[in-house]
Formats: structure tokens, sequence, C-alpha cells
């Protein structure tokens, strides 16, 4: 009976110290409802409005025209694709920079970051530059005298990959880079020297470990691929079509925010499943290295 | 005291005077329109004069999707837009979905040299320009396709192909590559123009969305032919383009000049459209950049020389085929529009 008093002061000064962390927490949620929450309900809510009045023509478009899900699906596989690119590159790179000393991982970090600073859209055009029929490589190609006529680099969904990769690539290394480089050096020379050959070692030390890293970086490179619109527009030649072109088009072809609106909220809603699939399998606390 | 107090009152009354009187005085007026060198001859011969003689001030607000955002900004009650510039069939529609301000005709002078049929209540033509087909004479030298059925005879003009990943006017170039007579063109026959494109699809490399891109594709060689507006092609033959176009065949469309519904400076508005149709800055205008003003009185103005190679040159006019607003604005014509996203997709 004697402790109780000492217990409330201590659940007391518990509640008030809650009450102080979410008022510090209150601007950011106020800035994150004010732009994004409300935002999002207004597009909700238009979604199924015409004229209006409330109507399902939007939804029930999108059931009904299968070139809709064709595109949600094109989508979901040049994410996919996107993602598996940007770790078979991202990999090497982020284990780079994770063991060479520091002057030269300060260099790799240095030049993934660099074309981080630059528009998308110089950097897209860029890549018509370089991949043309008359670009750099098709010209080089021509003049070394290995090939006859220019190949089809550009304008097309190789050149998407390509502009696509380039730009989500820092989403990738930065999460993978994190993790290696948490990995303590040690537990690799174990490896090594109770006889595992290298292939061993990765597949069952160095893997396993950056695994947390890879799922973070797929996540955000994933989600951020979904919503792509200048780079598949100027490189994919038209023949590409992801859905934020699908949104575009659907607010020029009908004259209707509610039809580009519907578009975006089933976008929204693969994200959102996704999401929470992805938290059943990792914890989104534990990606952001909160645990 | 009392005087040193009115003194400072009064200096800050007229200071305040010579700051916000210039404000006061000069009216804006934001005008929607092309980017692009088109903008950039424009400012020169038509928005800056204008400023000068209107005195009010002319901000250009290019966008590439005008109809929608003017949509969107009538229907907020409160335009940021006064004056607007897109194709012929947006006024028809703009008009129909009760988004456009009534022309005010006493204000507009100009409009009576312009021909009955590129005006009404709503709307007033500013200019003509055409769809021609461009060809890369690296390629094709000076025997290249001169026809819509050229551009589809991939055996006699093998060679990389870009259209306009857009139904209007495609539709219409493929019908008269399956020889239908441009007489016959409307109402369109939509399934039929469907049809013939299938069979191009596979020999098209680029479907572009910009006329930017296309100064681009024909500027870099990119494609070896493909229909694009004759100003984007002119831009880009004088900047170097190894290519030349043909008008024959070449789909006329028209620009209109309107005001948006609700504009907080009508006034000025009117008397800016005015002077946009004014014909010699329209002269002007023509001289520096290859488009067709539709204010006829334009054309004693300019050297015969050039007139001849402008989008509404009589000669040209013989040859090309004008594209019908009306029938596109229609329901047949929205239709036939939404099967682009289809087509592109299969």
């Amino acid at each position: 009976m004697s402790d109780l008093p000492i217990e409330q002061a201590i659940a007391r000064e518990e509640r008030k110290e809650q009450r102080i962390y979410l008022m510090l927490f209150m601007p950011a949620v106020m800035l994150v409802v004010l732009f994004l929450g409300v935002p999002l309900l207004i597009l909700a809510i238009q979604s199924f409005q015409e004229g209006g009045h409330l109507t399902l023509e939007h939804y029930a478009r999108i059931f009904d025209e299968p070139i809709y899900w064709r595109t949600y699906y094109d989508t979901l596989e040049i994410s996919v694709a996107v993602t598996v690119l940007c770790i078979l590159l991202g990999f090497p790179l982020a284990y780079a920079a994770a063991i060479a000393p520091r002057g030269w991982s300060t260099l790799i970090l240095a030049l993934v970051m660099l074309p981080f600073w630059t528009s998308v859209l110089v950097r897209t055009y860029a890549w018509l530059v370089v991949l043309q029929r008359r670009g750099i490589v098709n010209s080089l190609l021509m003049s070394a005298g290995i090939i006859d006529a220019p190949l089809s680099l550009s304008h097309n969904t190789f050149a998407v990959l390509i502009g696509m990769v380039h730009v989500m690539l820092p989403f990738m290394v930065f999460p993978l880079y994190a993790a290696i480089s948490k990995i303590p050096q040690d537990l690799l020379q174990a490896g090594s020297s109770l006889g595992g050959s290298p292939w061993y070692v990765f597949r069952r030390v160095l893997l396993p470990l950056s695994l947390p890293g890879m799922f973070a970086g797929s996540v955000l490179v994933f989600i951020l691929s979904l919503g792509f619109y200048l780079t598949p527009e100027l490189l994919g030649g038209g023949k590409t079509i992801l859905v934020s072109s699908l949104v575009q088009r659907n607010i020029e072809l009908y004259l209707q925010f509610g039809a580009a609106s519907a578009v975006a909220m089933i976008l929204l809603l693969i994200v959102f499943v996704i999401f929470w699939l992805v938290d059943r399998i990792l914890p989104v606390e534990k990606i952001v290295g909160m645990r | 005291m009392k005087p040193a107090f009115s003194r400072v009152m009064g200096l800050s009354l007229v200071l305040a005077a010579a700051l916000f009187s210039p404000a006061v005085a000069q009216e804006t007026v934001t005008y929607a329109t092309d980017g692009g060198n088109i903008l950039d001859v424009m400012k020169k011969t038509l928005i800056g004069p204008a400023e000068q003689k209107l005195g009010i001030r002319v901000v250009p607000d290019p966008n590439a999707d005008r109809y929608p955002v003017l949509k969107a900004q009538v229907l907020s009650g409160k335009p940021t837009w006064d004056v607007v510039d897109f194709s012929a069939g947006y006024c028809a529609r703009g008009q129909q979905e009760g988004l456009l301000e009534p022309l005010d005709y006493s204000e507009i002078p100009n409009a009576a040299s312009v021909p009955e049929q590129f005006k009404d209540e709503y709307s007033v033509g500013l200019s003509a320009y055409a769809t021609v087909l461009a060809y890369n004479t690296d390629t094709y030298g000076d025997n290249g396709p001169k026809t819509w059925a050229d551009f589809w005879d991939v055996e006699k003009f093998p060679g990389r192909r870009a259209l306009r990943n857009y139904a209007r006017p495609t539709l219409e170039i493929a019908l008269l590559a399956d020889g239908v007579a441009p007489e016959d063109l409307y109402p369109l026959d939509v399934d039929r123009a469907y049809k013939k494109l299938e069979e191009i699809k596979p020999h098209i490399n680029v479907w572009w969305t910009s006329g930017a891109e296309t100064t681009q594709l024909l500027f870099d060689g990119e494609v070896d032919m493909l229909p694009l507006w004759d100003g984007r092609a002119d831009t880009a033959i004088q900047e170097g383009a190894a290519a030349k176009f043909t008008r024959n065949q070449a789909i006329m469309e028209y620009t209109c000049l309107a005001v948006l519904k609700g504009t907080q400076h009508k006034d000025a508005a009117m008397k800016f459209i005015n002077a946009l149709l004014d014909p010699k800055g329209q002269a002007g205008w023509a001289t520096d950049y290859l488009t067709g003003p539709l204010n006829t009185a334009f054309a004693q103005h300019v050297e015969p020389k050039r007139l001849a190679r402008l989008t509404t040159a009589p000669e040209n006019l013989k040859v090309q085929v004008p594209l019908n607003a009306a029938w596109w604005a229609s329901e047949a014509g929205a239709n036939a529009e939404k099967r682009w996203l289809e087509f592109m997709q299969k």
C-alpha cells in the first residue's frame, strides 16, 4: 500500500512525457495531414463524383476495360524488373563502398549520389543523347566497325529500364551500404578461414546479414517506380505505358478529374496492399531501422 | 512637432503612392499558350507591342494540356488565366461546357477581317497550322515520301517512322493513306482508320506526344519520316536538320482565342485579343515563324515569297485537308479518341 503513491507518480510522469512527445510530434503530423491527407481525401471523393453527384462509373470503366488491368500489370512488372536490376547493380557498389578504404568509399558514394542531385528530366534527356540512333553508343560501335546498322537502343522498354534504374539506384545503394557496413568483417574472415568458398561465405554470411538493407531498398525502389512518369514517357517512345501516363491520358480524354482520380486511387490501393503484405513479412519499423 | 509629423506622413504617402500606383494602373493579363520558339516570336511581334500600346502587362503561361487546366480554374471560380489559345475543337467544347466568357466584339475591331467560319460568339481564330509529312534528306535524298500512302509503304521507303500518340489527326492520316478522298473523310470511318493503323503499328519506332519531341526527332535523325506541325518542322530545318517536308495531304487545323469565364480582367482581355489579331503584328509573326495568321488582312504586310510558304497561302490551301473540329467535338469523335488508348495498349 505504501508504494502506491510512488507508482502513481511514476505513471503520471510517464503520461506527462508522452504528452510532450505527442506535442512535439504535432507540427509534423499536421503538415502531413494538411498537405497529404486532405488532398488524398479530396482525390478519393472526386473519384466517386461526376457532375456534382455520386457515381461508380469511373471505377466501373476501370473494371470493364482490360487495358486498365494490362497497364497496372505492366507497371508492376516494370517496377519489379527495376528493383531486381537495382539489387544486382547496387549490391556490388554498396559492398565495395562498405569495405573500401575511407577515401575510396567516399568516392563511390559520391558517384552514386551525384546524379541524385541532377533533375530527372535532364538525366532522361541525357540517356536519349547516349542511346538514340545517332547517339554516342551507336556512333562509337559503328565507327569501331562492330555493327553495320545502328541498334535500337532508345524509345523502347530497354531504354525505360536503363533510365529508371539510373534514377532509382541511390535508393537501393544507401540502405544496402548501411546494412553491409554494420556487418563485422571478422565474420567473413571466420567464414573463409573455416574453409568456406567465397560463394559459400557470400551465401551463408554476407547475404543473410545484408537482407534487411536489401529489403528496405527494394521497398523504396519498387514503390517509387510505380509512380514514374517522365522517364517512360520520353524514353519509351509511347510504347511503354505506365499507370501515371494513364492518369494523364484520362484527364486528357475524358476531361473529368474523377476518371483520373479513380485510376490513381486504385494504384494507391495496390501500394497499400503491397505495404501490408511486406509488413507481415518484415515489420516496417525494422526496415527503417527503428528496431 | 506637428509640422514634422505631417511632413513624415506626407512623405510616406507620396512614397506609398509611388510604390503602389504602377501596380494599380498596370493591369495584368495572363495568357495561356504554347511554349518554345512560337512563343518567343509572339513575344516580339504581338505580345510586346500589345503591352506598349495598351499599357498592360501580359504574362504568358506556356502549358501543353490547357483544356483540363482551364476547366479546373473556371470551376474553382477564380481563374488565374485570362486569355487562352488552343486547337479549335476545345473552343467548341468550352462553349458547350459553359467555361468561356462571350467575346465583346466592339472591343475587337480586328476580328472584322477574320473569315466567318473561324469565329463565333465565344471564340475567334488566331492562326492555322498543318500536320505535314517530313522526311530525312540523308536517307531519301530528294525522292522522299510525298503522300500518306508512301508513309505506309515500308517496302518502297524503308526506315524508321514516328506517329503522333493521339487520335487527332492520326485517324485522318490513316484514312488518306487507305485511299479515302479528302472530301469524303467526314464523318470518319473510325473502324477502317484503326484497321489501317494496325498495319503500320509494328513499323512505328516512336509515338510522339509533344511538339518539342518532334523537333528533336527530326533534328537528331532519330526517325526517317514523321507527321508533325509545319512550324515545328520549319524550326528544325532552320536549325540545320537534314530534312524536308511536303504540304501535300497535310491536315490543317486552326487555333482559337477565348476568354475564361469569371476572369478578373475582362476588359483588358478583350483588348489584348484585339492586339493579337493586329494584321501588322500577325504579318511580323508569320515572317519569323511558319504559321498561318487568320486575320486575312495580314497578307498585304508580308513579302510574297514568304506568303507562299505559310499555312494559309492560297496555293497551300489547295493541297491541304482541313480538319473538322466539330466532328471531333461530337460523341463519335470523343469515342474515336477514347479508343486510341485501347489501340496503343494492344
